[in-house]
C-alpha cells in the first residue's frame, strides 16, 4: 500500500496503523508525510498522534441521542420554511412542490408525489446534438392528438375528422421515413382504442359511431382526446435544457418532465440511466432497491431545504432519517402509518396516537411492554435509557474484591 | 413507618379481564344509583361509598384505612342485568362471530389451513412486523367456509350494524315461491321465450312431475336441494333475507365454546383474554378518586361526567331487573336491554359515530373513559408524556448586558420559593444555621429542615432562631437559591436542544428573568413581552449533568449546522463595525473607556502619534486585545473586505456579522472548537461589552431623514418606474394584437404576467440602487445592513425608493372584482398600477389604493405564518416521535433501544455534526498539524502535550470557581487555554 509513497517507511506505515483510524485519513497522513520529505519516525508518531486524538475528538460520542438531535434539526428549520408550494429555480417552466409541504411529503413517503417529475440525463451523442436528444424527448412526452393535428366533428354526417399536421408528424416521428406510415399507424391506434372504423386519406382520418347518435360522437371525441400516441402517459410534458456538464465539463442537454415514470424511462435509448432521477422515492425504491432509494430521501430533502435556503442543514441529520425509514427493507413513512405505529412498545403507540385502539388491541393480544423506550419511561417515570441515563455503575464490595477491612481504614 | 425498597417497574402486561377477578376486585357491589344522603354523606352501595377511597380531607377509607391522598382508591362493581358488548371490541367480535362455527365454536379453517396461518402469524411476530394483514387473511378463508369442517353445521353470513349489534343472515325460502316459479314459467313475448310448461321443468330440474305440480300450487315447500335444482332451470332466486339477532347472550355461549387453541390463529392470546370476556356480566365501577366531585361555592356538590354516567347505568339496570322479575313483554325487555347497552357503550367511548353522544344537562357532552385518555391534553399526552412540576417559575424576561451569557437573573422573589437541599456537615454547618437564621423572608434563607429522623420541619419567622440552633450534622436544610446555583431555563416552544440551557444563578432585585442579550437566537427570544420558565434541579446528579452538559457555554455550537448559534447580534455587530471598519483613532482616555467592561485593564504599545505628539489606539487594535495570542484566521467579512487575524492580531478587515455573528461568526466558531468552549465564552461577553461601549462612543441613531433621498433622486426613481410603465404598456399592446409569443410551456396569459412581473422587479431594483447611490456610507440604516446587524438593503430602497410589486399567492394582485381588483379601474385593465404595484416608497407614504393593495400582499404572510406553524409542529413532533429512541452506541454504531441497527456509523463516517460543520470537507487539517508538528514550535513539553491531544485542558464548571476564573478575582482568562 506504502508502495505509492517514496517517503514513508514500512516503520511509519506501521506507527501510523497503530491509531485506530479510518483510512481516508491514514491516506492523508500519508500524503503529507511524503510532501513533507524526511519526517523522522518520532514527528511521524507525533503527527498521528495529534491527528488521532483530534479524530476521537470529532467522533458521536457513545450515547448521545443523535436520534432526538437529527429530529430536532430538521424539524427546527420547518418553522422558518415557507408554505407557498410551487416554483422551479432551476427550470422555470415546470412547476414544483416546494418548502414544507414538499418536506412533509417525503416524510410522509406518498405513494405519488403533488407534482411528479423527473431530471433525465442522457448518454453520447443524445447529450450533445439537439436532434438526437428530441429524439428521446419524443420518446417520453405523451403524445396525444391536439398534439399532431385538429379535430373537427360533422354533425350532419355523424363523423369526426382529424386533419394531421404533417410536419408534426414528421418531426415526433424522425425515424419514420414516411408521414403515410405514420399517418396509418395514428388510423391503427384509434380504431384499437376506439372500436371504430376509420377511413384515411393522406393525413386526414374519418371516423364516426357504429350507429348516429349524437352522444356516443361527443363521447368519441372525449375518449379521442385521450389517447397517448406516442411517448409515456405518465409524461405530460418535457423541457429540454442546456446545462454544464460537471464530468466533462463541457455542456450537455438535460431534460426536465413533469410527471413521472422512472422505470420506463431508464430503458430508452439515449438516457443515461446512472445519472437520471426521479422526485417519487417510490418508483426509485422499485427500480433501483432501497439504497437508491434511501440515497433519493437524502437528496430530495437536502434539494427541498437548500431552495428555502436553510442548506446549512448538515446531511448526517438527513442520512439518519433516510436510514430509519429504509431500515426494514422497505421505504416505511414517519408516523402513525409507519414508524411510530410499528413500534413495540404498547405505551409508546398510544401515547403518539389513536390512543384507544392501540390499548384495545394490546389487551386482545396480550401484549407485554417491557419499558425498554423513551416514551414508555417517562410515562412510568423510571430513567430513560438513552443519553446519561443508559450509563450503571457497578458498585463492587471491598470484599468480594479480595479488600479486607483494613485497608477501608487506612485512607 | 417502615421504609420501603422503592420499587421499579419492570414491564408491563396489557390483557382482559376476567368477571370473575372483577368480582374479586371490587370493593364493594354497587347497587343504588344515588350518591349522597340528606345529611350529605355518601350512601352505603352507592356509587359514593366510602369503600371505594376517600376524596374528602379528613375521613378514612374504610378498605385500606388510609386518608384522602394516600389512598388510591378501590373499584367496585356492578353486575349487570344482562350482558352487554363492549363498544372497544365490536370489531373484533364480527371477526370471531364470521370465522367460527356457530354450533361447536370451532374456528372454520382445516387443521392444514388452521397452521398455515399460526405459523405466518408466529413468524411475523417473530420479525417484529405487522400481523394484521395475515389474521384479516386468516378471518377471510375461515369465512368462505359454507359448512364447519368439524362438526359440518351450515354457517351463515354475519351482518353488523354499527355500533353494537350483530344479526345472522339466513337465506330461506321466500313466501312467495310458488308465484316466482311460475312467472318464471311463463313466455315472455319481448325476450323471444315461449316460456316451460311444467312438464319441461321437471325435466330439466330432473324432479318428478307431480312434485314439480305440487310445488306449482304451494302444497310442497321445495327446499334444499329442490330448490337449488329449480332455481338452475329456470334461473330465478327463490330465497330472501332472513335475519335473526344475535343477542349479546348469545353470542357470549357462543363464544364460550371457541376452544383455546383457535382463539391463538386469530392472534388473541388465550392465557390473557377469552373472547367471551369482550362481552360485559360485570361492570367494574372506578374508585372515586378516578371521579372526584366537587363542592361548589353555594355548597352544592357537583359531580363527574363518569358519575353521572354511572347513575344512568344502574338506574337502568334496576328497571331491566324490576322488568323481567315482573315478567315484562319480550318488547320492552328488549328496548331496556338497548338502552343499557347504550349506556354502557357511551361510558366506555362517548364519540362513536352512528350513535348520540350522552350529554350533560347543559348540552356538553360528556367526558367518558375513552375522552379521558384521547388526544393532547389526554390521560397519555397530557398527563403522562408531559408533567406539570414543582420547584419551577415563569416570569417576563428583559435585558442585561452586565450578565455573562452563562448567568441568569432570577428575582428575589423567586430564588426565596425554589429551594436547594443541603446535606448539612460539620463543613457547612454554620452556612447551614445562617440560613436557617435568616428565615423563610431573608434572602439567602431556608423554608424547610429536615431532622434525621426524617420529619419535615418548616422555617417560619417565629421558630427560624430557635430551629437554627438546633441544626446539627445530619440534618437536611432547604435553602433558598444563590448566586452560582445551577438552574434550567426554557423558551418555548422547544424546537431543539439549545432551547432548554442551564444557567448559573445572580439573585437580583426586581420581578423579571434576565438574560444576557447573546442567548436571544438559541432561544429566539426578545424582549416584547416574553415569558420563559426556571426549573431548580433536585439532586446532585441532575446539577452535575446540567452543569457539564446543559451549560450555556456548552450549547454554542448548534448540532443543525455545526457552528456557533451564541454570538453577538444587533448592536454589538454594528459597534464591532464602527470600531473596526475604516480602523478609527482613540485617544488613552478613550481606548480605556473602551475596554472598561471587559477584563483588558492594560493598553498595548500604542499604534502611532497624532500631530501634537498624543499617542493614539486603533480600533482594530482595541479588537484584537479580546484574542487569545494564538489565533490565526482569514476570511471574507459580510461587508466584502478580507480579514487577516496573525497571531491574536487584527491585522485588516471589517468585524461584523460574519465574523462575530451569532449563526457562524467564524471568530466565534474557531475559539468555540479551536480553543475552548469556556474561552468562547469569555470572548462572546467581552465582544458585547466592547461593541456596547463602541456603539456608545460613537452614537448611534435612526430617524425617518435617515431615509430620505435628495429631489434629484426622487426624480431618478420616477422616471426608472416611468420607464418600466411604458414597457409594460408595450408589453400589453403586443398581447392585445395577438402577437405575445409565449414561453415553452406557458399560455400566453402566463407568459404576459410573467413579462411584467419582470419589468416591475426591474424597476424596483433600479429605484433601489438610485436610492443606494445616494446614501452615505456612515447611514445607520446602511451600517446595520452592511454589517448584518439588523435590515437588509432590500428593506433600505423600500423605505426611501420604491416599495414594488405586491403579490398574493406569487402572482400579481387579480382578485376583487370582477375582471378588476377595485372599482376604481377599468374591466380588464392590465396595467402595473391596477394590479398592485406600489410606486410610492414607505417614507413618501403610499396611495390608499396602494395601502390596500399593500394590506393584500401583508394578510398572506400573516396566513401563511399561522398555517405553518400548525404543520411545522406536528412534523416535528412525529420525527422526534419516530427518531426518539436512536442512540450513538460505544462501537460507533446507531441503534434504537431495542437494538437493531441504524447506521454502521453515525452519518457515514462516524464524526459528531456539533463539531463538524456542514460545510467543511475535512475536519481535521491534517497539514497544518503536520506542519506545527515538523516546526516544532511549542514553548514548553506542557504546550506539545497539549497539542497531541495527551493532556486535557482544565475544565470550567462555573463562573464561580474553576482554572482562575472566579469572579471575585477577576477573570484571568489565559490559565484556561
Amino acid at each position: 500500500m506504502t508502495e505509492e509513497y517514496e517517503h514513508v517507511t514500512d516503520d511509519i506505515e506501521a506507527i501510523v496503523q497503530d491509531y485506530n483510524l479510518p483510512e481516508s485519513l491514514q491516506h492523508r497522513i500519508y500524503e503529507t508525510i511524503e510532501d513533507r520529505e524526511g519526517v523522522t519516525l518520532e514527528q511521524a508518531d507525533d503527527i498521528a498522534q495529534a491527528i488521532s486524538s483530534r479524530y476521537e475528538d470529532s467522533r458521536v460520542d457513545a450515547h448521545d441521542p443523535v436520534g432526538t438531535v437529527s429530529a430536532q434539526s430538521i424539524g427546527e428549520p420547518g418553522t422558518q420554511m415557507t408554505m407557498n408550494t410551487f416554483h422551479y429555480a432551476g427550470v422555470a417552466e415546470i412547476d414544483v412542490t416546494q418548502g414544507l409541504p414538499r418536506l412533509i411529503e417525503l416524510v410522509d413517503a406518498r405513494k405519488t408525489p403533488d407534482t411528479p417529475m423527473m431530471t433525465v440525463h442522457l448518454e453520447d451523442e443524445y447529450a450533445e446534438n439537439r436532434e438526437r436528444a428530441h429524439e428521446v424527448v419524443w420518446q417520453m412526452e405523451a403524445t396525444k392528438i391536439l398534439a399532431l393535428g385538429d379535430i373537427s366533428t360533422n354533425v350532419a354526417d355523424m363523423i369526426v375528422q382529424v386533419d394531421l399536421n404533417e410536419d408534426t408528424l414528421a418531426e415526433r416521428w424522425p425515424t419514420v421515413d414516411s408521414v403515410d406510415t405514420v399517418a396509418q399507424e395514428i388510423a391503427e391506434t384509434i380504431e384499437d382504442a376506439l372500436g371504430v372504423n376509420t377511413r384515411r386519406s393522406e393525413t386526414l382520418i374519418e371516423f364516426g359511431p357504429d350507429e348516429p347518435s349524437y352522444r356516443r360522437l361527443l363521447q368519441l371525441v372525449e375518449e379521442l382526446r385521450d389517447i397517448v400516441f406516442k411517448g409515456l402517459e405518465d409524461i405530460s410534458r418535457v423541457v429540454i435544457r442546456k446545462e454544464d456538464n460537471e464530468r466533462t465539463e463541457g455542456e450537455e442537454f438535460v431534460l426536465y418532465t413533469e410527471g413521472s415514470a422512472f422505470g420506463d424511462v431508464l430503458s430508452i435509448e439515449g438516457v443515461d440511466a446512472s445519472r437520471t432521477t426521479s422526485n417519487n422515492i417510490h418508483e426509485v425504491y422499485r427500480n433501483l432497491g432501497v439504497e437508491a432509494a434511501r440515497e433519493a430521501i437524502i437528496n430530495e430533502t437536502m434539494e427541498t431545504l437548500r431552495e428555502q435556503g436553510l442548506d446549512d442543514v448538515n446531511v448526517r441529520h438527513l442520512m439518519l432519517v433516510a436510514d430509519i425509514m429504509t431500515n426494514r427493507g422497505e421505504i416505511e413513512s414517519i408516523g402513525r402509518h409507519g414508524i411510530s405505529g410499528s413500534k413495540d412498545s404498547v405505551l409508546a403507540r398510544a401515547a403518539f396516537e389513536v390512543t384507544v385502539n392501540h390499548l384495545l388491541d394490546a389487551a386482545v393480544h396480550g401484549e407485554e411492554d417491557d419499558l425498554d423506550g423513551v416514551i414508555e419511561n417517562v410515562i412510568v417515570g423510571k430513567p430513560v435509557a438513552i443519553g446519561t441515563g443508559d450509563v450503571d455503575l457497578r458498585m463492587g464490595s471491598i470484599e468480594a474484591d479480595g479488600g479486607t477491612e483494613a485497608e477501608l481504614s487506612d485512607d | 413507618m417502615s421504609m420501603q425498597t422503592p420499587k421499579e417497574i419492570g414491564a408491563i402486561q396489557f390483557g382482559l379481564m376476567d368477571p370473575e377477578t372483577y368480582r374479586d376486585m371490587s370493593a364493594t357491589k354497587i347497587i343504588t344509583a344515588d350518591t349522597y344522603d340528606d345529611d350529605g354523606y355518601p350512601i352505603d352501595m352507592g356509587l359514593m361509598d366510602p369503600r371505594l377511597g376517600v376524596i374528602d380531607p379528613g375521613l378514612e377509607c374504610r378498605t385500606c384505612g388510609s386518608h384522602s391522598g394516600s389512598c388510591n382508591g378501590h373499584f367496585g362493581h356492578i353486575e349487570l342485568a344482562a350482558p352487554v358488548i363492549h363498544v372497544g371490541f365490536t370489531k373484533l367480535i364480527r371477526r370471531l362471530l364470521r370465522s367460527t362455527c356457530r354450533e361447536c365454536g370451532r374456528l372454520s379453517l382445516t387443521a392444514d389451513e388452521q397452521e398455515e396461518f399460526t405459523d405466518a402469524l408466529q413468524r411475523n411476530e417473530e420479525l417484529g412486523e405487522d400481523w394484521t394483514d395475515v389474521l384479516k387473511s386468516g378471518v377471510r378463508q375461515a369465512r368462505k367456509a359454507s359448512r364447519c369442517p368439524h362438526c359440518g353445521a351450515p354457517q351463515h353470513d354475519i351482518k353488523h350494524e354499527k355500533p353494537t349489534t350483530y344479526y345472522e343472515v339466513q337465506d330461506v325460502l321466500a313466501g312467495d315461491y310458488s308465484e316466482r316459479i311460475a312467472s318464471a314459467m311463463q313466455p315472455d313475448p319481448d325476450e323471444d321465450d315461449s316460456g316451460m310448461s311444467p312438464a319441461e321443468l321437471a325435466e330439466k330440474s330432473g324432479l318428478d312431475v307431480s312434485r314439480v305440480n305440487d310445488i306449482l300450487s304451494g302444497e310442497f315447500r321445495p327446499v334444499g336441494d329442490d330448490r337449488k335444482k329449480i332455481e338452475k332451470a329456470l334461473d330465478v332466486d327463490l330465497t330472501e333475507e332472513d335475519m335473526n339477532k344475535l343477542m349479546p347472550s348469545d353470542i357470549r355461549d357462543w363464544f364460550e365454546d371457541i376452544p383455546d387453541e383457535d382463539i391463538e390463529t386469530l392472534g388473541i392470546d388465550p392465557s390473557r383474554s377469552r373472547p367471551e370476556w369482550m362481552i360485559l356480566t360485570v361492570l367494574p365501577v372506578p374508585p372515586v378518586t378516578a371521579r372526584p366531585s366537587i363542592t361548589l361555592d353555594n355548597g352544592q356538590r357537583s359531580e363527574d361526567d363518569l358519575t353521572h354516567k354511572l347513575v344512568d347505568i344502574i338506574r337502568i339496570n334496576q328497571r331491566f331487573m324490576e322488568n323481567r322479575e315482573a315478567g315484562a313483554p319480550q318488547l320492552i325487555i328488549e328496548d331496556l336491554w338497548e338502552l343499557l347497552q347504550y349506556h354502557v357503550t357511551t361510558f366506555i367511548d362517548n364519540e362513536i359515530s352512528g350513535t348520540p353522544p350522552a350529554r350533560h344537562r347543559s348540552g356538553r357532552p360528556l367526558k367518558t373513559l375513552s375522552q379521558r385518555l384521547k388526544g393532547k391534553e389526554g390521560r397519555f399526552r397530557g398527563s403522562l408524556s408531559g408533567k406539570r412540576v414543582n420547584f419551577s417559575a415563569r416570569t417576563v424576561i428583559s435585558p442585561d448586558p452586565t450578565l455573562s451569557l452563562n448567568e441568569v437573573g432570577v428575582p428575589e422573589r423567586v430564588a426565596q420559593e425554589m429551594t436547594q437541599t443541603m446535606n448539612v456537615s460539620e463543613r457547612n454547618l454554620d452556612r447551614a444555621k445562617q440560613y436557617v437564621r435568616n428565615g423563610p423572608e431573608g434572602h439567602p434563607g431556608a423554608n424547610y429542615v429536615k431532622r434525621p429522623d426524617g420529619r419535615r420541619l418548616k422555617v417560619t419567622e417565629k421558630n427560624c432562631e430557635e430551629l437554627a440552633e438546633k441544626i446539627d450534622a445530619g440534618w437536611e436544610v432547604n435553602r433558598h437559591l444563590i448566586d452560582g446555583d445551577i438552574v434550567i431555563f426554557n423558551r418555548q416552544p422547544s424546537l431543539h436542544r439549545m432551547s432548554i440551557m442551564a444557567h448559573e444563578v445572580v439573585v437580583m432585585p426586581y420581578k423579571t428573568f434576565r438574560l444576557n442579550t447573546v442567548v436571544c437566537p438559541p432561544y429566539n427570544a426578545d424582549f416584547d413581552g416574553d415569558e420563559m420558565n426556571m426549573h431548580a434541579l433536585q439532586t446532585e446528579e441532575s446539577r452535575a449533568e446540567a452543569r457539564v452538559l446543559m451549560r450555556v457555554q456548552e450549547q454554542l455550537l448548534s448540532p443543525r449546522f455545526g457552528e456557533n448559534i451564541i454570538g453577538a447580534i444587533q448592536d454589538h455587530i454594528s459597534g464591532t463595525y464602527l470600531l473596526t471598519n475604516g480602523n478609527p483613532e482613540f485617544t488613552e482616555t478613550q481606548a480605556l473607556d473602551l475596554l472598561r467592561a471587559t477584563s483588558i485593564d492594560t493598553l498595548p504599545e500604542p499604534a502611532g502619534e497624532d500631530e501634537t505628539g498624543q499617542p493614539y489606539w486603533t480600533g482594530r487594535q482595541l479588537f484584537s486585545e479580546l484574542l487569545p495570542d494564538d489565533l490565526n484566521l482569514e476570511f471574507t467579512s459580510s461587508a466584502g473586505d478580507e480579514v487577516v487575524i496573525e497571531d491574536g492580531q487584527l491585522l485588516s478587515g471589517t468585524i461584523d456579522e460574519d465574523a462575530v455573528g451569532a449563526f457562524g461568526g467564524e471568530v466565534v466558531d474557531t475559539l468555540a472548537k479551536l480553543h475552548s468552549k469556556t474561552r468562547a465564552r469569555v470572548f462572546v461577553n467581552e465582544v458585547a461589552s466592547l461593541a456596547m461601549r463602541a456603539i456608545m462612543h460613537f452614537g448611534f441613531s435612526i430617524g425617518i431623514d435617515d431615509e430620505s433621498i435628495p429631489g434629484e433622486a426622487n426624480a431618478q426613481v420616477d422616471e426608472a418606474i416611468q420607464n418600466a410603465y411604458d414597457r409594460v404598456q408595450e408589453l400589453i399592446e403586443i398581447y392585445e394584437a395577438g402577437e405575445l409569443e409565449s414561453l415553452p410551456g406557458r399560455t400566453v396569459d402566463e407568459t404576459l404576467e410573467m413579462k411584467i412581473m419582470q419589468q416591475l422587479g426591474k424597476a424596483r431594483d433600479s429605484a433601489g440602487e438610485i436610492a443606494e447611490d445616494h446614501f452615505r456610507d456612515d447611514n445607520p440604516a446602511v451600517v446595520m445592513a452592511r454589517s448584518g446587524a439588523r435590515g437588509s438593503m432590500l428593506n433600505l430602497t423600500q423605505m426611501a425608493g420604491c416599495v414594488g410589486q405586491q403579490a398574493v399567492r406569487g402572482e400579481r394582485i387579480n382578485r376583487g372584482y370582477e375582471g378588476r381588483t377595485l372599482s376604481h379601474y377599468q374591466k380588464d385593465d392590465l396595467s402595473a398600477e391596477a394590479h398592485g404595484f406600489v410606486e410610492n416608497s414607505y417614507r413618501g407614504g403610499l396611495t390608499p389604493r396602494e395601502f390596500f393593495f399593500h394590506a393584500m400582499g401583508g394578510r398572506e404572510g400573516l396566513v401563511d405564518t399561522a398555517v405553518r406553524t400548525s404543520k411545522s409542529g406536528y412534523l416535528q413532533r412525529r420525527l422526534i416521535n419516530a427518531l426518539s429512541e436512536l442512540e450513538a452506541q460505544y462501537d460507533g454504531t446507531v441503534r434504537d433501544t431495542s437494538g437493531t441497527v441504524v447506521q454502521f456509523e453515525f452519518g457515514e463516517d462516524g464524526t459528531s455534526p456539533v463539531k463538524v460543520s456542514s460545510s467543511e470537507e475535512n475536519p481535521i487539517d491534517v497539514e497544518n498539524v503536520a506542519d506545527r508538528i515538523l516546526d516544532a514550535e511549542f514553548s514548553s513539553d506542557e504546550e506539545k502535550e497539549r497539542f497531541l491531544g495527551r493532556e486535557e485542558r482544565p475544565t470550567n464548571i462555573s463562573e464561580y470557581a474553576g482554572p482562575g476564573l472566579d469572579k471575585a478575582q477577576g477573570m484571568g482568562v489565559e490559565s484556561d487555554d
